[in-house]
């Protein structure tokens, strides 16, 4: 177990087997892909290869990610039910509208579709918890792990295993130890109380889903933040010890200062993630009970995708929305970033 | 935080006890190993809750308070009686205990039979028997889904997805990268203004427009609709061009001279020399790949072309009584993530730590 040099990632080698593993399909594509690229160089020269080198990946890009960005603010702008952008008829703003349309926009009940206030109410809560608490315990976490314990190779390595499972793992395991028989409910009533029917209570609901989400993302951010705290020179504190600082203010005045720059990519980095929770909670609860635990790309999700009548046009406009929110945060964490690497 | 560092004694006990240096045990290190010792119990701990619960028996399943360990009542053989009979531990009114089997169960009374001495049924008390217990691990978890289900087709999906595409993934990316590192040329700082602009761009908010060119493209429920939508990560170029720009031009100058193709260049000399941040790309496309669900979940809508992820999902759903079956086909979702952890973790921690990717 060595997770001990996170901080210098050019001390890493590899092994033979990892290298023949990613060296096999390299060579069988390049082999196949080498006849037409020395033909393409024979014509046009080499000046003109950059080109072709960067053309497949173009390709993918704007068919994928740059196409579908335009034709998302096309969707949201038309009405009806087809997916062929011919067919649909031009509505105006009338999807924002109808999204912005409330009574009283602080009381889902009192909005047209209220399912999406829901989610953006329920959404802003899990937010909140979740990055939270989250930063708080991997801060923790990186700090423990960051003193000079034995085996701390395996607590690392502990503490980021639940990062490498899959959302419908981590919450299928989750979903097995909260049932009205699991174990957590056994454990409940070995001490004597009643048992608690975790996704039937709306609160314990959204609990379950920020914990979760904190239990399986949490070594992650811890990572980051181990390695903002190797890269703080050891000399600050032997100097801090010899003038006998008390821990505590080393902490305030030494180690937060210096982590602060990682600290602040990871919230935005979390922010980032938390605002898109779909599919660990989605397999946990469902989105139940009710809508308590629905959020706002499960209210894309049901609106273009799971619903009787699918409503691309709702579930554009939505991502729209939901789009501005994110694009907010990119630039705060590009800010961030640029002020980091300034320091 | 290097006041531990500062004791001589590194065993265990010398560690637990280790201490500012004025004798006294800090509550600092003492809330460290409680930490870490809690901590650990919470990451592993369902895991190998889960692991343990997948060998149960369905009975054994719905058991309340559940056991730790696979536990099954053991069936006799008696004479007489087609079936295997269940056996239990009787006490009765006189104190004395015997091993029975139950014949059939009437309300609170159950006929019990003495194996070695057939002939006979007793009528006992339900409250006077416990059952007879053993050891009891249900490999028909595992092998039954396999025949009856849609597992293996499952699985091979998943397979399939996360090798075609970690392939097309590193060579396209690779080449981009290639183009963007090594060559100056008109529009270069274009493409990578685009490049990062589209880093943050998450599927999430392209879901419907990304669906009906898919759709356009008559890959709906096939695997390249989940294949290929995502190979060209941005992440992926960034990271592999960062690497390929530390490679010296020297090199691929002397290569030209040689009159090697550009192509050549490509693969015989940066390609290799990139292998590292080849790997990490690699690794991470894999476990993208294994553990997507959101866009699967929307482009795969017959059972046939499921992938792991979204099988998983719909067997919880269909099969809510047969957590036997969900619990044991989970364990085999995790299997891989798991031996790629033990094998690869230092590198995927310290690519991850390094990268800022996920």
């Amino acid at each position: 177990m060595a997770l001990n040099d996170v901080a210098q990632p050019e001390t890493v080698t590899m092994t033979d087997r990892a290298k023949a593993l990613a060296a096999w399909p390299i060579k069988l594509v390049a082999t196949v892909l080498d006849v037409p690229f020395r033909f393409i160089q024979r014509i046009f020269g080499i000046g003109a290869m950059p080109y072709f080198f960067i053309l497949p990946n173009m390709i993918f890009f704007g068919t994928f990610v740059v196409l579908p960005l335009f034709i998302n603010f096309a969707f949201s702008v038309t009405g009806g039910t087809d997916l062929f952008l011919a067919d649909r008829p031009y509505v105006g703003a009338e999807q924002y509208e109808y999204l912005a349309a409330c009574a009283n926009h602080l009381d889902p009940t009192t909005c047209r579709e209220d399912r999406f206030w829901r989610g953006i109410y329920n959404t802003m809560v899990f937010v909140f918890f979740q990055v939270s608490l989250m930063v708080l315990f991997s801060l923790i976490t990186a700090l423990i792990l960051n003193r000079d314990i034995r085996y701390r190779g395996f607590y690392r390595a502990a503490f980021f295993f639940p990062v490498l499972l899959s959302p419908v793992v981590v919450a299928l395991i989750w979903k097995w130890i909260l049932l009205r028989d699991g174990v957590l409910n056994a454990g409940l009533v070995g001490l004597g109380l009643d048992r608690i029917l975790f996704f039937v209570d709306p609160q314990w609901s959204m609990f379950w889903a920020i914990f979760v989400s904190i239990w399986a993302n949490m070594g992650f951010y811890t990572l980051i933040l181990l390695a903002g705290l190797q890269a703080i020179p050891p000399d600050l504190y032997e100097a801090a010890e010899m003038d006998g600082t008390k821990p505590e203010r080393v902490f305030w005045r030494i180690t937060l200062p210096l982590l602060w720059p990682n600290m602040l990519v990871v919230i935005v980095l979390a922010l980032i993630k938390s605002v898109q929770v779909f599919d660990e909670v989605f397999v946990l609860t469902g989105g139940g009970p009710g809508t308590a635990t629905q959020f706002i790309v499960q209210y894309i999700y049901t609106t273009g995708f799971a619903s009787q009548v699918q409503n691309f046009g709702l579930a554009a406009a939505a991502s729209v929305v939901l789009g501005v929110v994110l694009f907010v945060l990119t630039l705060l964490q590009l800010a961030v970033v640029r002020n980091r690497d300034k320091a | 935080m290097a006041d531990v560092a500062a004791t001589p004694n590194r065993t265990l006990g010398g560690i637990l006890t280790a201490t500012r240096g004025n004798g006294r045990l800090h509550w600092t290190d003492v809330f460290t190993y409680v930490y870490l010792v809690l901590g650990v119990a919470l990451m592993f701990g369902p895991v190998v809750w889960l692991v343990l619960s997948s060998f149960k028996t369905q009975a054994g399943l719905q058991e309340f308070p559940p056991t730790l360990l696979p536990l099954g009542q053991i069936e006799v053989q008696v004479e007489g009686y087609d079936q295997p009979l269940p056996l239990f531990e009787v006490t009765f009114d006189d104190g004395t205990v015997r091993e029975m089997a139950q014949v059939r169960r009437i309300g609170i009374v159950s006929q019990m039979v003495d194996p070695d001495e057939p002939g006979e049924t007793v009528q006992v008390p339900i409250d006077q028997r416990e059952p007879v217990r053993e050891m009891r691990i249900a490999w028909e978890n595992y092998t039954k889904p396999l025949e009856t289900f849609n597992f293996l087709t499952y699985l091979n999906n998943s397979v399939i997805v996360t090798a075609a595409a970690t392939l097309i993934t590193l060579l396209i990316n690779s080449m981009a990268a290639y183009g963007l590192a090594i060559y100056e040329f008109k529009g270069r700082n274009a493409v990578m203004l685009f490049v990062i602009g589209t880093l943050m761009i998450p599927i999430t908010i392209i879901l419907v427009p990304t669906y009906l060119v898919v759709t356009q493209l008559g890959m709906v429920n096939t695997l390249w609709a989940v294949i290929i939508p995502g190979c060209a990560t941005p992440t992926g170029v960034f990271l592999l061009r960062q690497y390929m720009l530390t490679i010296p031009r020297d090199l691929i100058e002397a290569a030209r001279m040689d009159k090697a193709s550009e192509w050549q260049i490509y693969w015989r000399i940066v390609l290799p020399l990139s292998l590292p941040a080849i790997a990490v790309l690699a690794i991470f496309s894999v476990m993208w790949r294994w553990n997507d669900f959101l866009w699967p979940l929307i482009v795969l809508n017959r059972s046939e072309v499921y992938t792991l992820q979204i099988g998983l999902n719909a067997f919880q759903g269909e099969l809510n009584v047969q957590w036997h079956f969900v619990l044991a086909m989970t364990v085999v979702a995790l299997i891989p993530v798991t031996i790629v952890f033990a094998f690869l973790q230092r590198f995927i921690t310290t690519g991850i730590a390094s990268s800022g990717m996920k």
